[in-house]
């Protein structure tokens, strides 16, 4: 389903900026993989999906993305196949458009816009049922505008809008780093079940290993822009955080102790 | 205020309120500041009068003029999508070479229309007096023009211009091109001004190449008038209050200019200062409301 080849991604190459942000990473992942992408501050897990999402082009490597070679292809062209949810609630919906308006945009993913109405009456019902079904009573609030809703509900919202047709790839940033338990835990089974109906290639970024753990059949680490650990079937069933941790301070220590080579 | 000049203050207001639903476009529906304008409405007018001067049929001299403004606004659009020139400088850019350009089109500063066929006279043959013509032409025009644009903003394609406008990445995830987006919204706002140069170039007879200079300052006055007096909460709503306020803004004008204590008069060369006044005292009041009924 995606294919990375190779990726190797610089910011402000030669400059005294310079970070090297994707190191020759390859990935692979095959149609209806759930992976939870793992990693410290830092370690390229956005890079990752920015540079599946088409946000910028690697410097060299090639993306193939369900049998299309997309290494060259703008970010909006991309969207046929993806459909993104960001860490920050304000970046997935319209904020001065109403809640039809936003979802009636989302339903053209992907698909040509022309001079048929924007929000169909057709449309609206759908919109209702499908908000209904979300529990949070926002079935009612279909001409309010997106702005006045909490950060939660239009997580909720965005969650709903990158699914509402299907996407070949689901692509969520941290997607209820943002919110308080309570809510994120509701999105987050809103994920799952979302994920699990229609069977969704999905890459998921967390900073919880416990989620990281529970949800998904794979599980990979990035650390300074490679993947350090890979794990699937058997191995990412019988994992538990206390290995994870292992892991992850491992990359840690060696780190501090090459910090405190460079300084010492 | 004789009722001379207010009357012809609105009919100022709606000829000039084409050019501020153009710049309503850029500046509040893109977030895209566009001094083109002050380019493009000299170009509308100077296209119209060298076409009908040359035998055009006067309403098809406005569909050149439009032509001709859209892609201006192409040009700043795309010198900052495709070339990455801040929106700002690339507006200017176009604004001055324009100037040039507008020149070469009437081979001159100006373009004098005596005598020749205008869109006014299609009207004045119906029977209809000479000093209703501007009104009815200009009336019609502004009106029309707000609703094709209401209409074409609630399509999908006009849905997916306002999502740029407010949320780009958003709206990128969701396949639009936004910088197409951006270069069709510049273009449509520069067609509208032009449009609205070269109506007022057959109103008064001529286009001259130093009418534009002004523009988006009475553009951005008018905007603001009208937000802080009509409100914007729907994109019917803000687009109709822009019509107002230009409307509005000349009346003000007109107001001004006819005042007159003991020996004191503004002269037009007191036109900015009253401007600047306006849009200080627009951008304040909502303010200054909210104080007094505060306490
Ligand atoms: N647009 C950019 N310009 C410059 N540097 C960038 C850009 N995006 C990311 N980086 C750098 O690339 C590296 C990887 O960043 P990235 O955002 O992918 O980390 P991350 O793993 O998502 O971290 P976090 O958990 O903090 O979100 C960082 O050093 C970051 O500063
Ligand atoms: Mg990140």
């Amino acid at each position: 389903m995606i294919r990375l080849e190779n990726i190797i991604k610089y910011f402000h190459k030669g400059s005294v900026n310079e970070v090297f942000a994707l190191n020759n990473l390859s990935l692979q992942i095959e149609e209806g993989d759930f992976v939870t992408v793992i990693g410290s501050n830092g370690a390229g897990k956005s890079t990752l999906l920015n540079c599946i999402a088409g946000g910028f082009f690697p410097d060299s490597g090639s993306i193939s993305i369900a049998d299309h070679d997309v290494t060259r292809w703008p970010e909006y062209q991309r969207a046929r196949f993806i459909a993104r949810v960001f860490q920050d609630p304000l970046l997935g919906t319209c904020p001065s458009a109403t809640l039809e308006q936003n979802m009636a945009l989302a339903i053209r993913r992907g698909l040509k816009r022309g001079l048929a109405r924007g929000v169909k009456a057709a449309d609206r019902l759908r919109f209702r049922k499908e908000l209904e079904h979300l529990g949070l009573g926002l079935e009612d609030r279909l001409l309010d505008k997106v702005g006045l809703l909490s950060g939660g509900q239009r997580q909720a919202l965005t969650m709903l809008m990158a699914t509402m047709i299907r996407p070949e790839v689901l692509l969520l940033d941290e997607q209820i780093a943002a919110l308080d338990p309570k809510t994120a835990n509701q999105i987050l089974s809103l994920t799952h079940d979302i994920v699990r109906q229609q069977g969704l290639t999905t890459l998921m970024i967390t900073h919880n290993m416990k989620h990281a753990i529970a949800f998904g059949n794979r599980l990979i680490m990035l650390h300074q822009g490679r993947i350090i650990l890979d794990l699937s079937g058997a191995a990412k069933e019988n994992l538990t955080v206390a290995d994870l941790l292992a892991q992850f301070y491992k990359t840690q220590g060696e780190e501090l102790a090459l910090d405190s080579l460079l300084l010492g | 205020m004789t009722l001379y000049a207010a009357f012809g203050a609105i009919e100022q207001g709606f000829v000039y309120g084409i050019m501020v639903i153009g710049v309503y476009l850029t500046f509040r529906i893109l977030d895209f500041p566009d001094l083109t304008v002050d380019g493009s409405l000299p170009l509308g007018a100077a296209i119209s009068a060298v076409a009908i001067t040359s035998g055009v049929n006067p309403y098809l001299s406005l569909l050149l003029a439009v032509a001709g403004g859209f892609l201006a606004g192409v040009v700043t659009a795309v010198l900052n999508t495709k070339f990455k020139i801040l929106h700002l400088l690339a507006s200017i850019l176009t604004m001055i070479a324009l100037y040039s350009i507008n020149i070469r089109i009437m081979a001159g500063p100006n373009v004098a229309l005596l005598g020749s066929e205008t869109v006014f006279d299609s009207v004045t043959r119906l029977g209809v007096p000479a000093h209703f013509a501007g009104l009815i032409i200009f009336g019609s025009f502004a009106v029309l023009v707000v609703c094709l644009i209401v209409w074409f903003l609630g399509t999908e394609l006009g849905q997916a211009i306002l999502a740029t406008g407010d949320n780009p990445q958003m709206i990128r995830s969701l396949g639009v091109n936004t910088d197409a987006i951006i270069i069709l919204g510049v273009g449509i706002s520069n067609a509208l001004v032009a449009l609205s140069g070269a109506l007022v170039a057959q109103n008064q007879g001529a286009a001259d190449v130093g009418m534009g200079i002004g523009t988006i300052v009475a553009g951005l006055a008018s905007v603001i008038i009208g937000e802080t007096v009509f409100g914007c909460r729907t994109i019917g709503r803000a687009f109709i209050a822009a019509l107002l306020g230009s409307i509005v803004y000349r009346l003000a004008i007109a107001l001004a200019l006819s005042f007159e204590i003991g020996g004191f008069r503004f002269n037009p060369s007191d036109l900015n200062l009253i401007t600047a006044v306006l849009v200080i005292a627009a951008l304040i009041a909502p303010n200054l409301k909210r104080r007094l009924i505060a306490h």
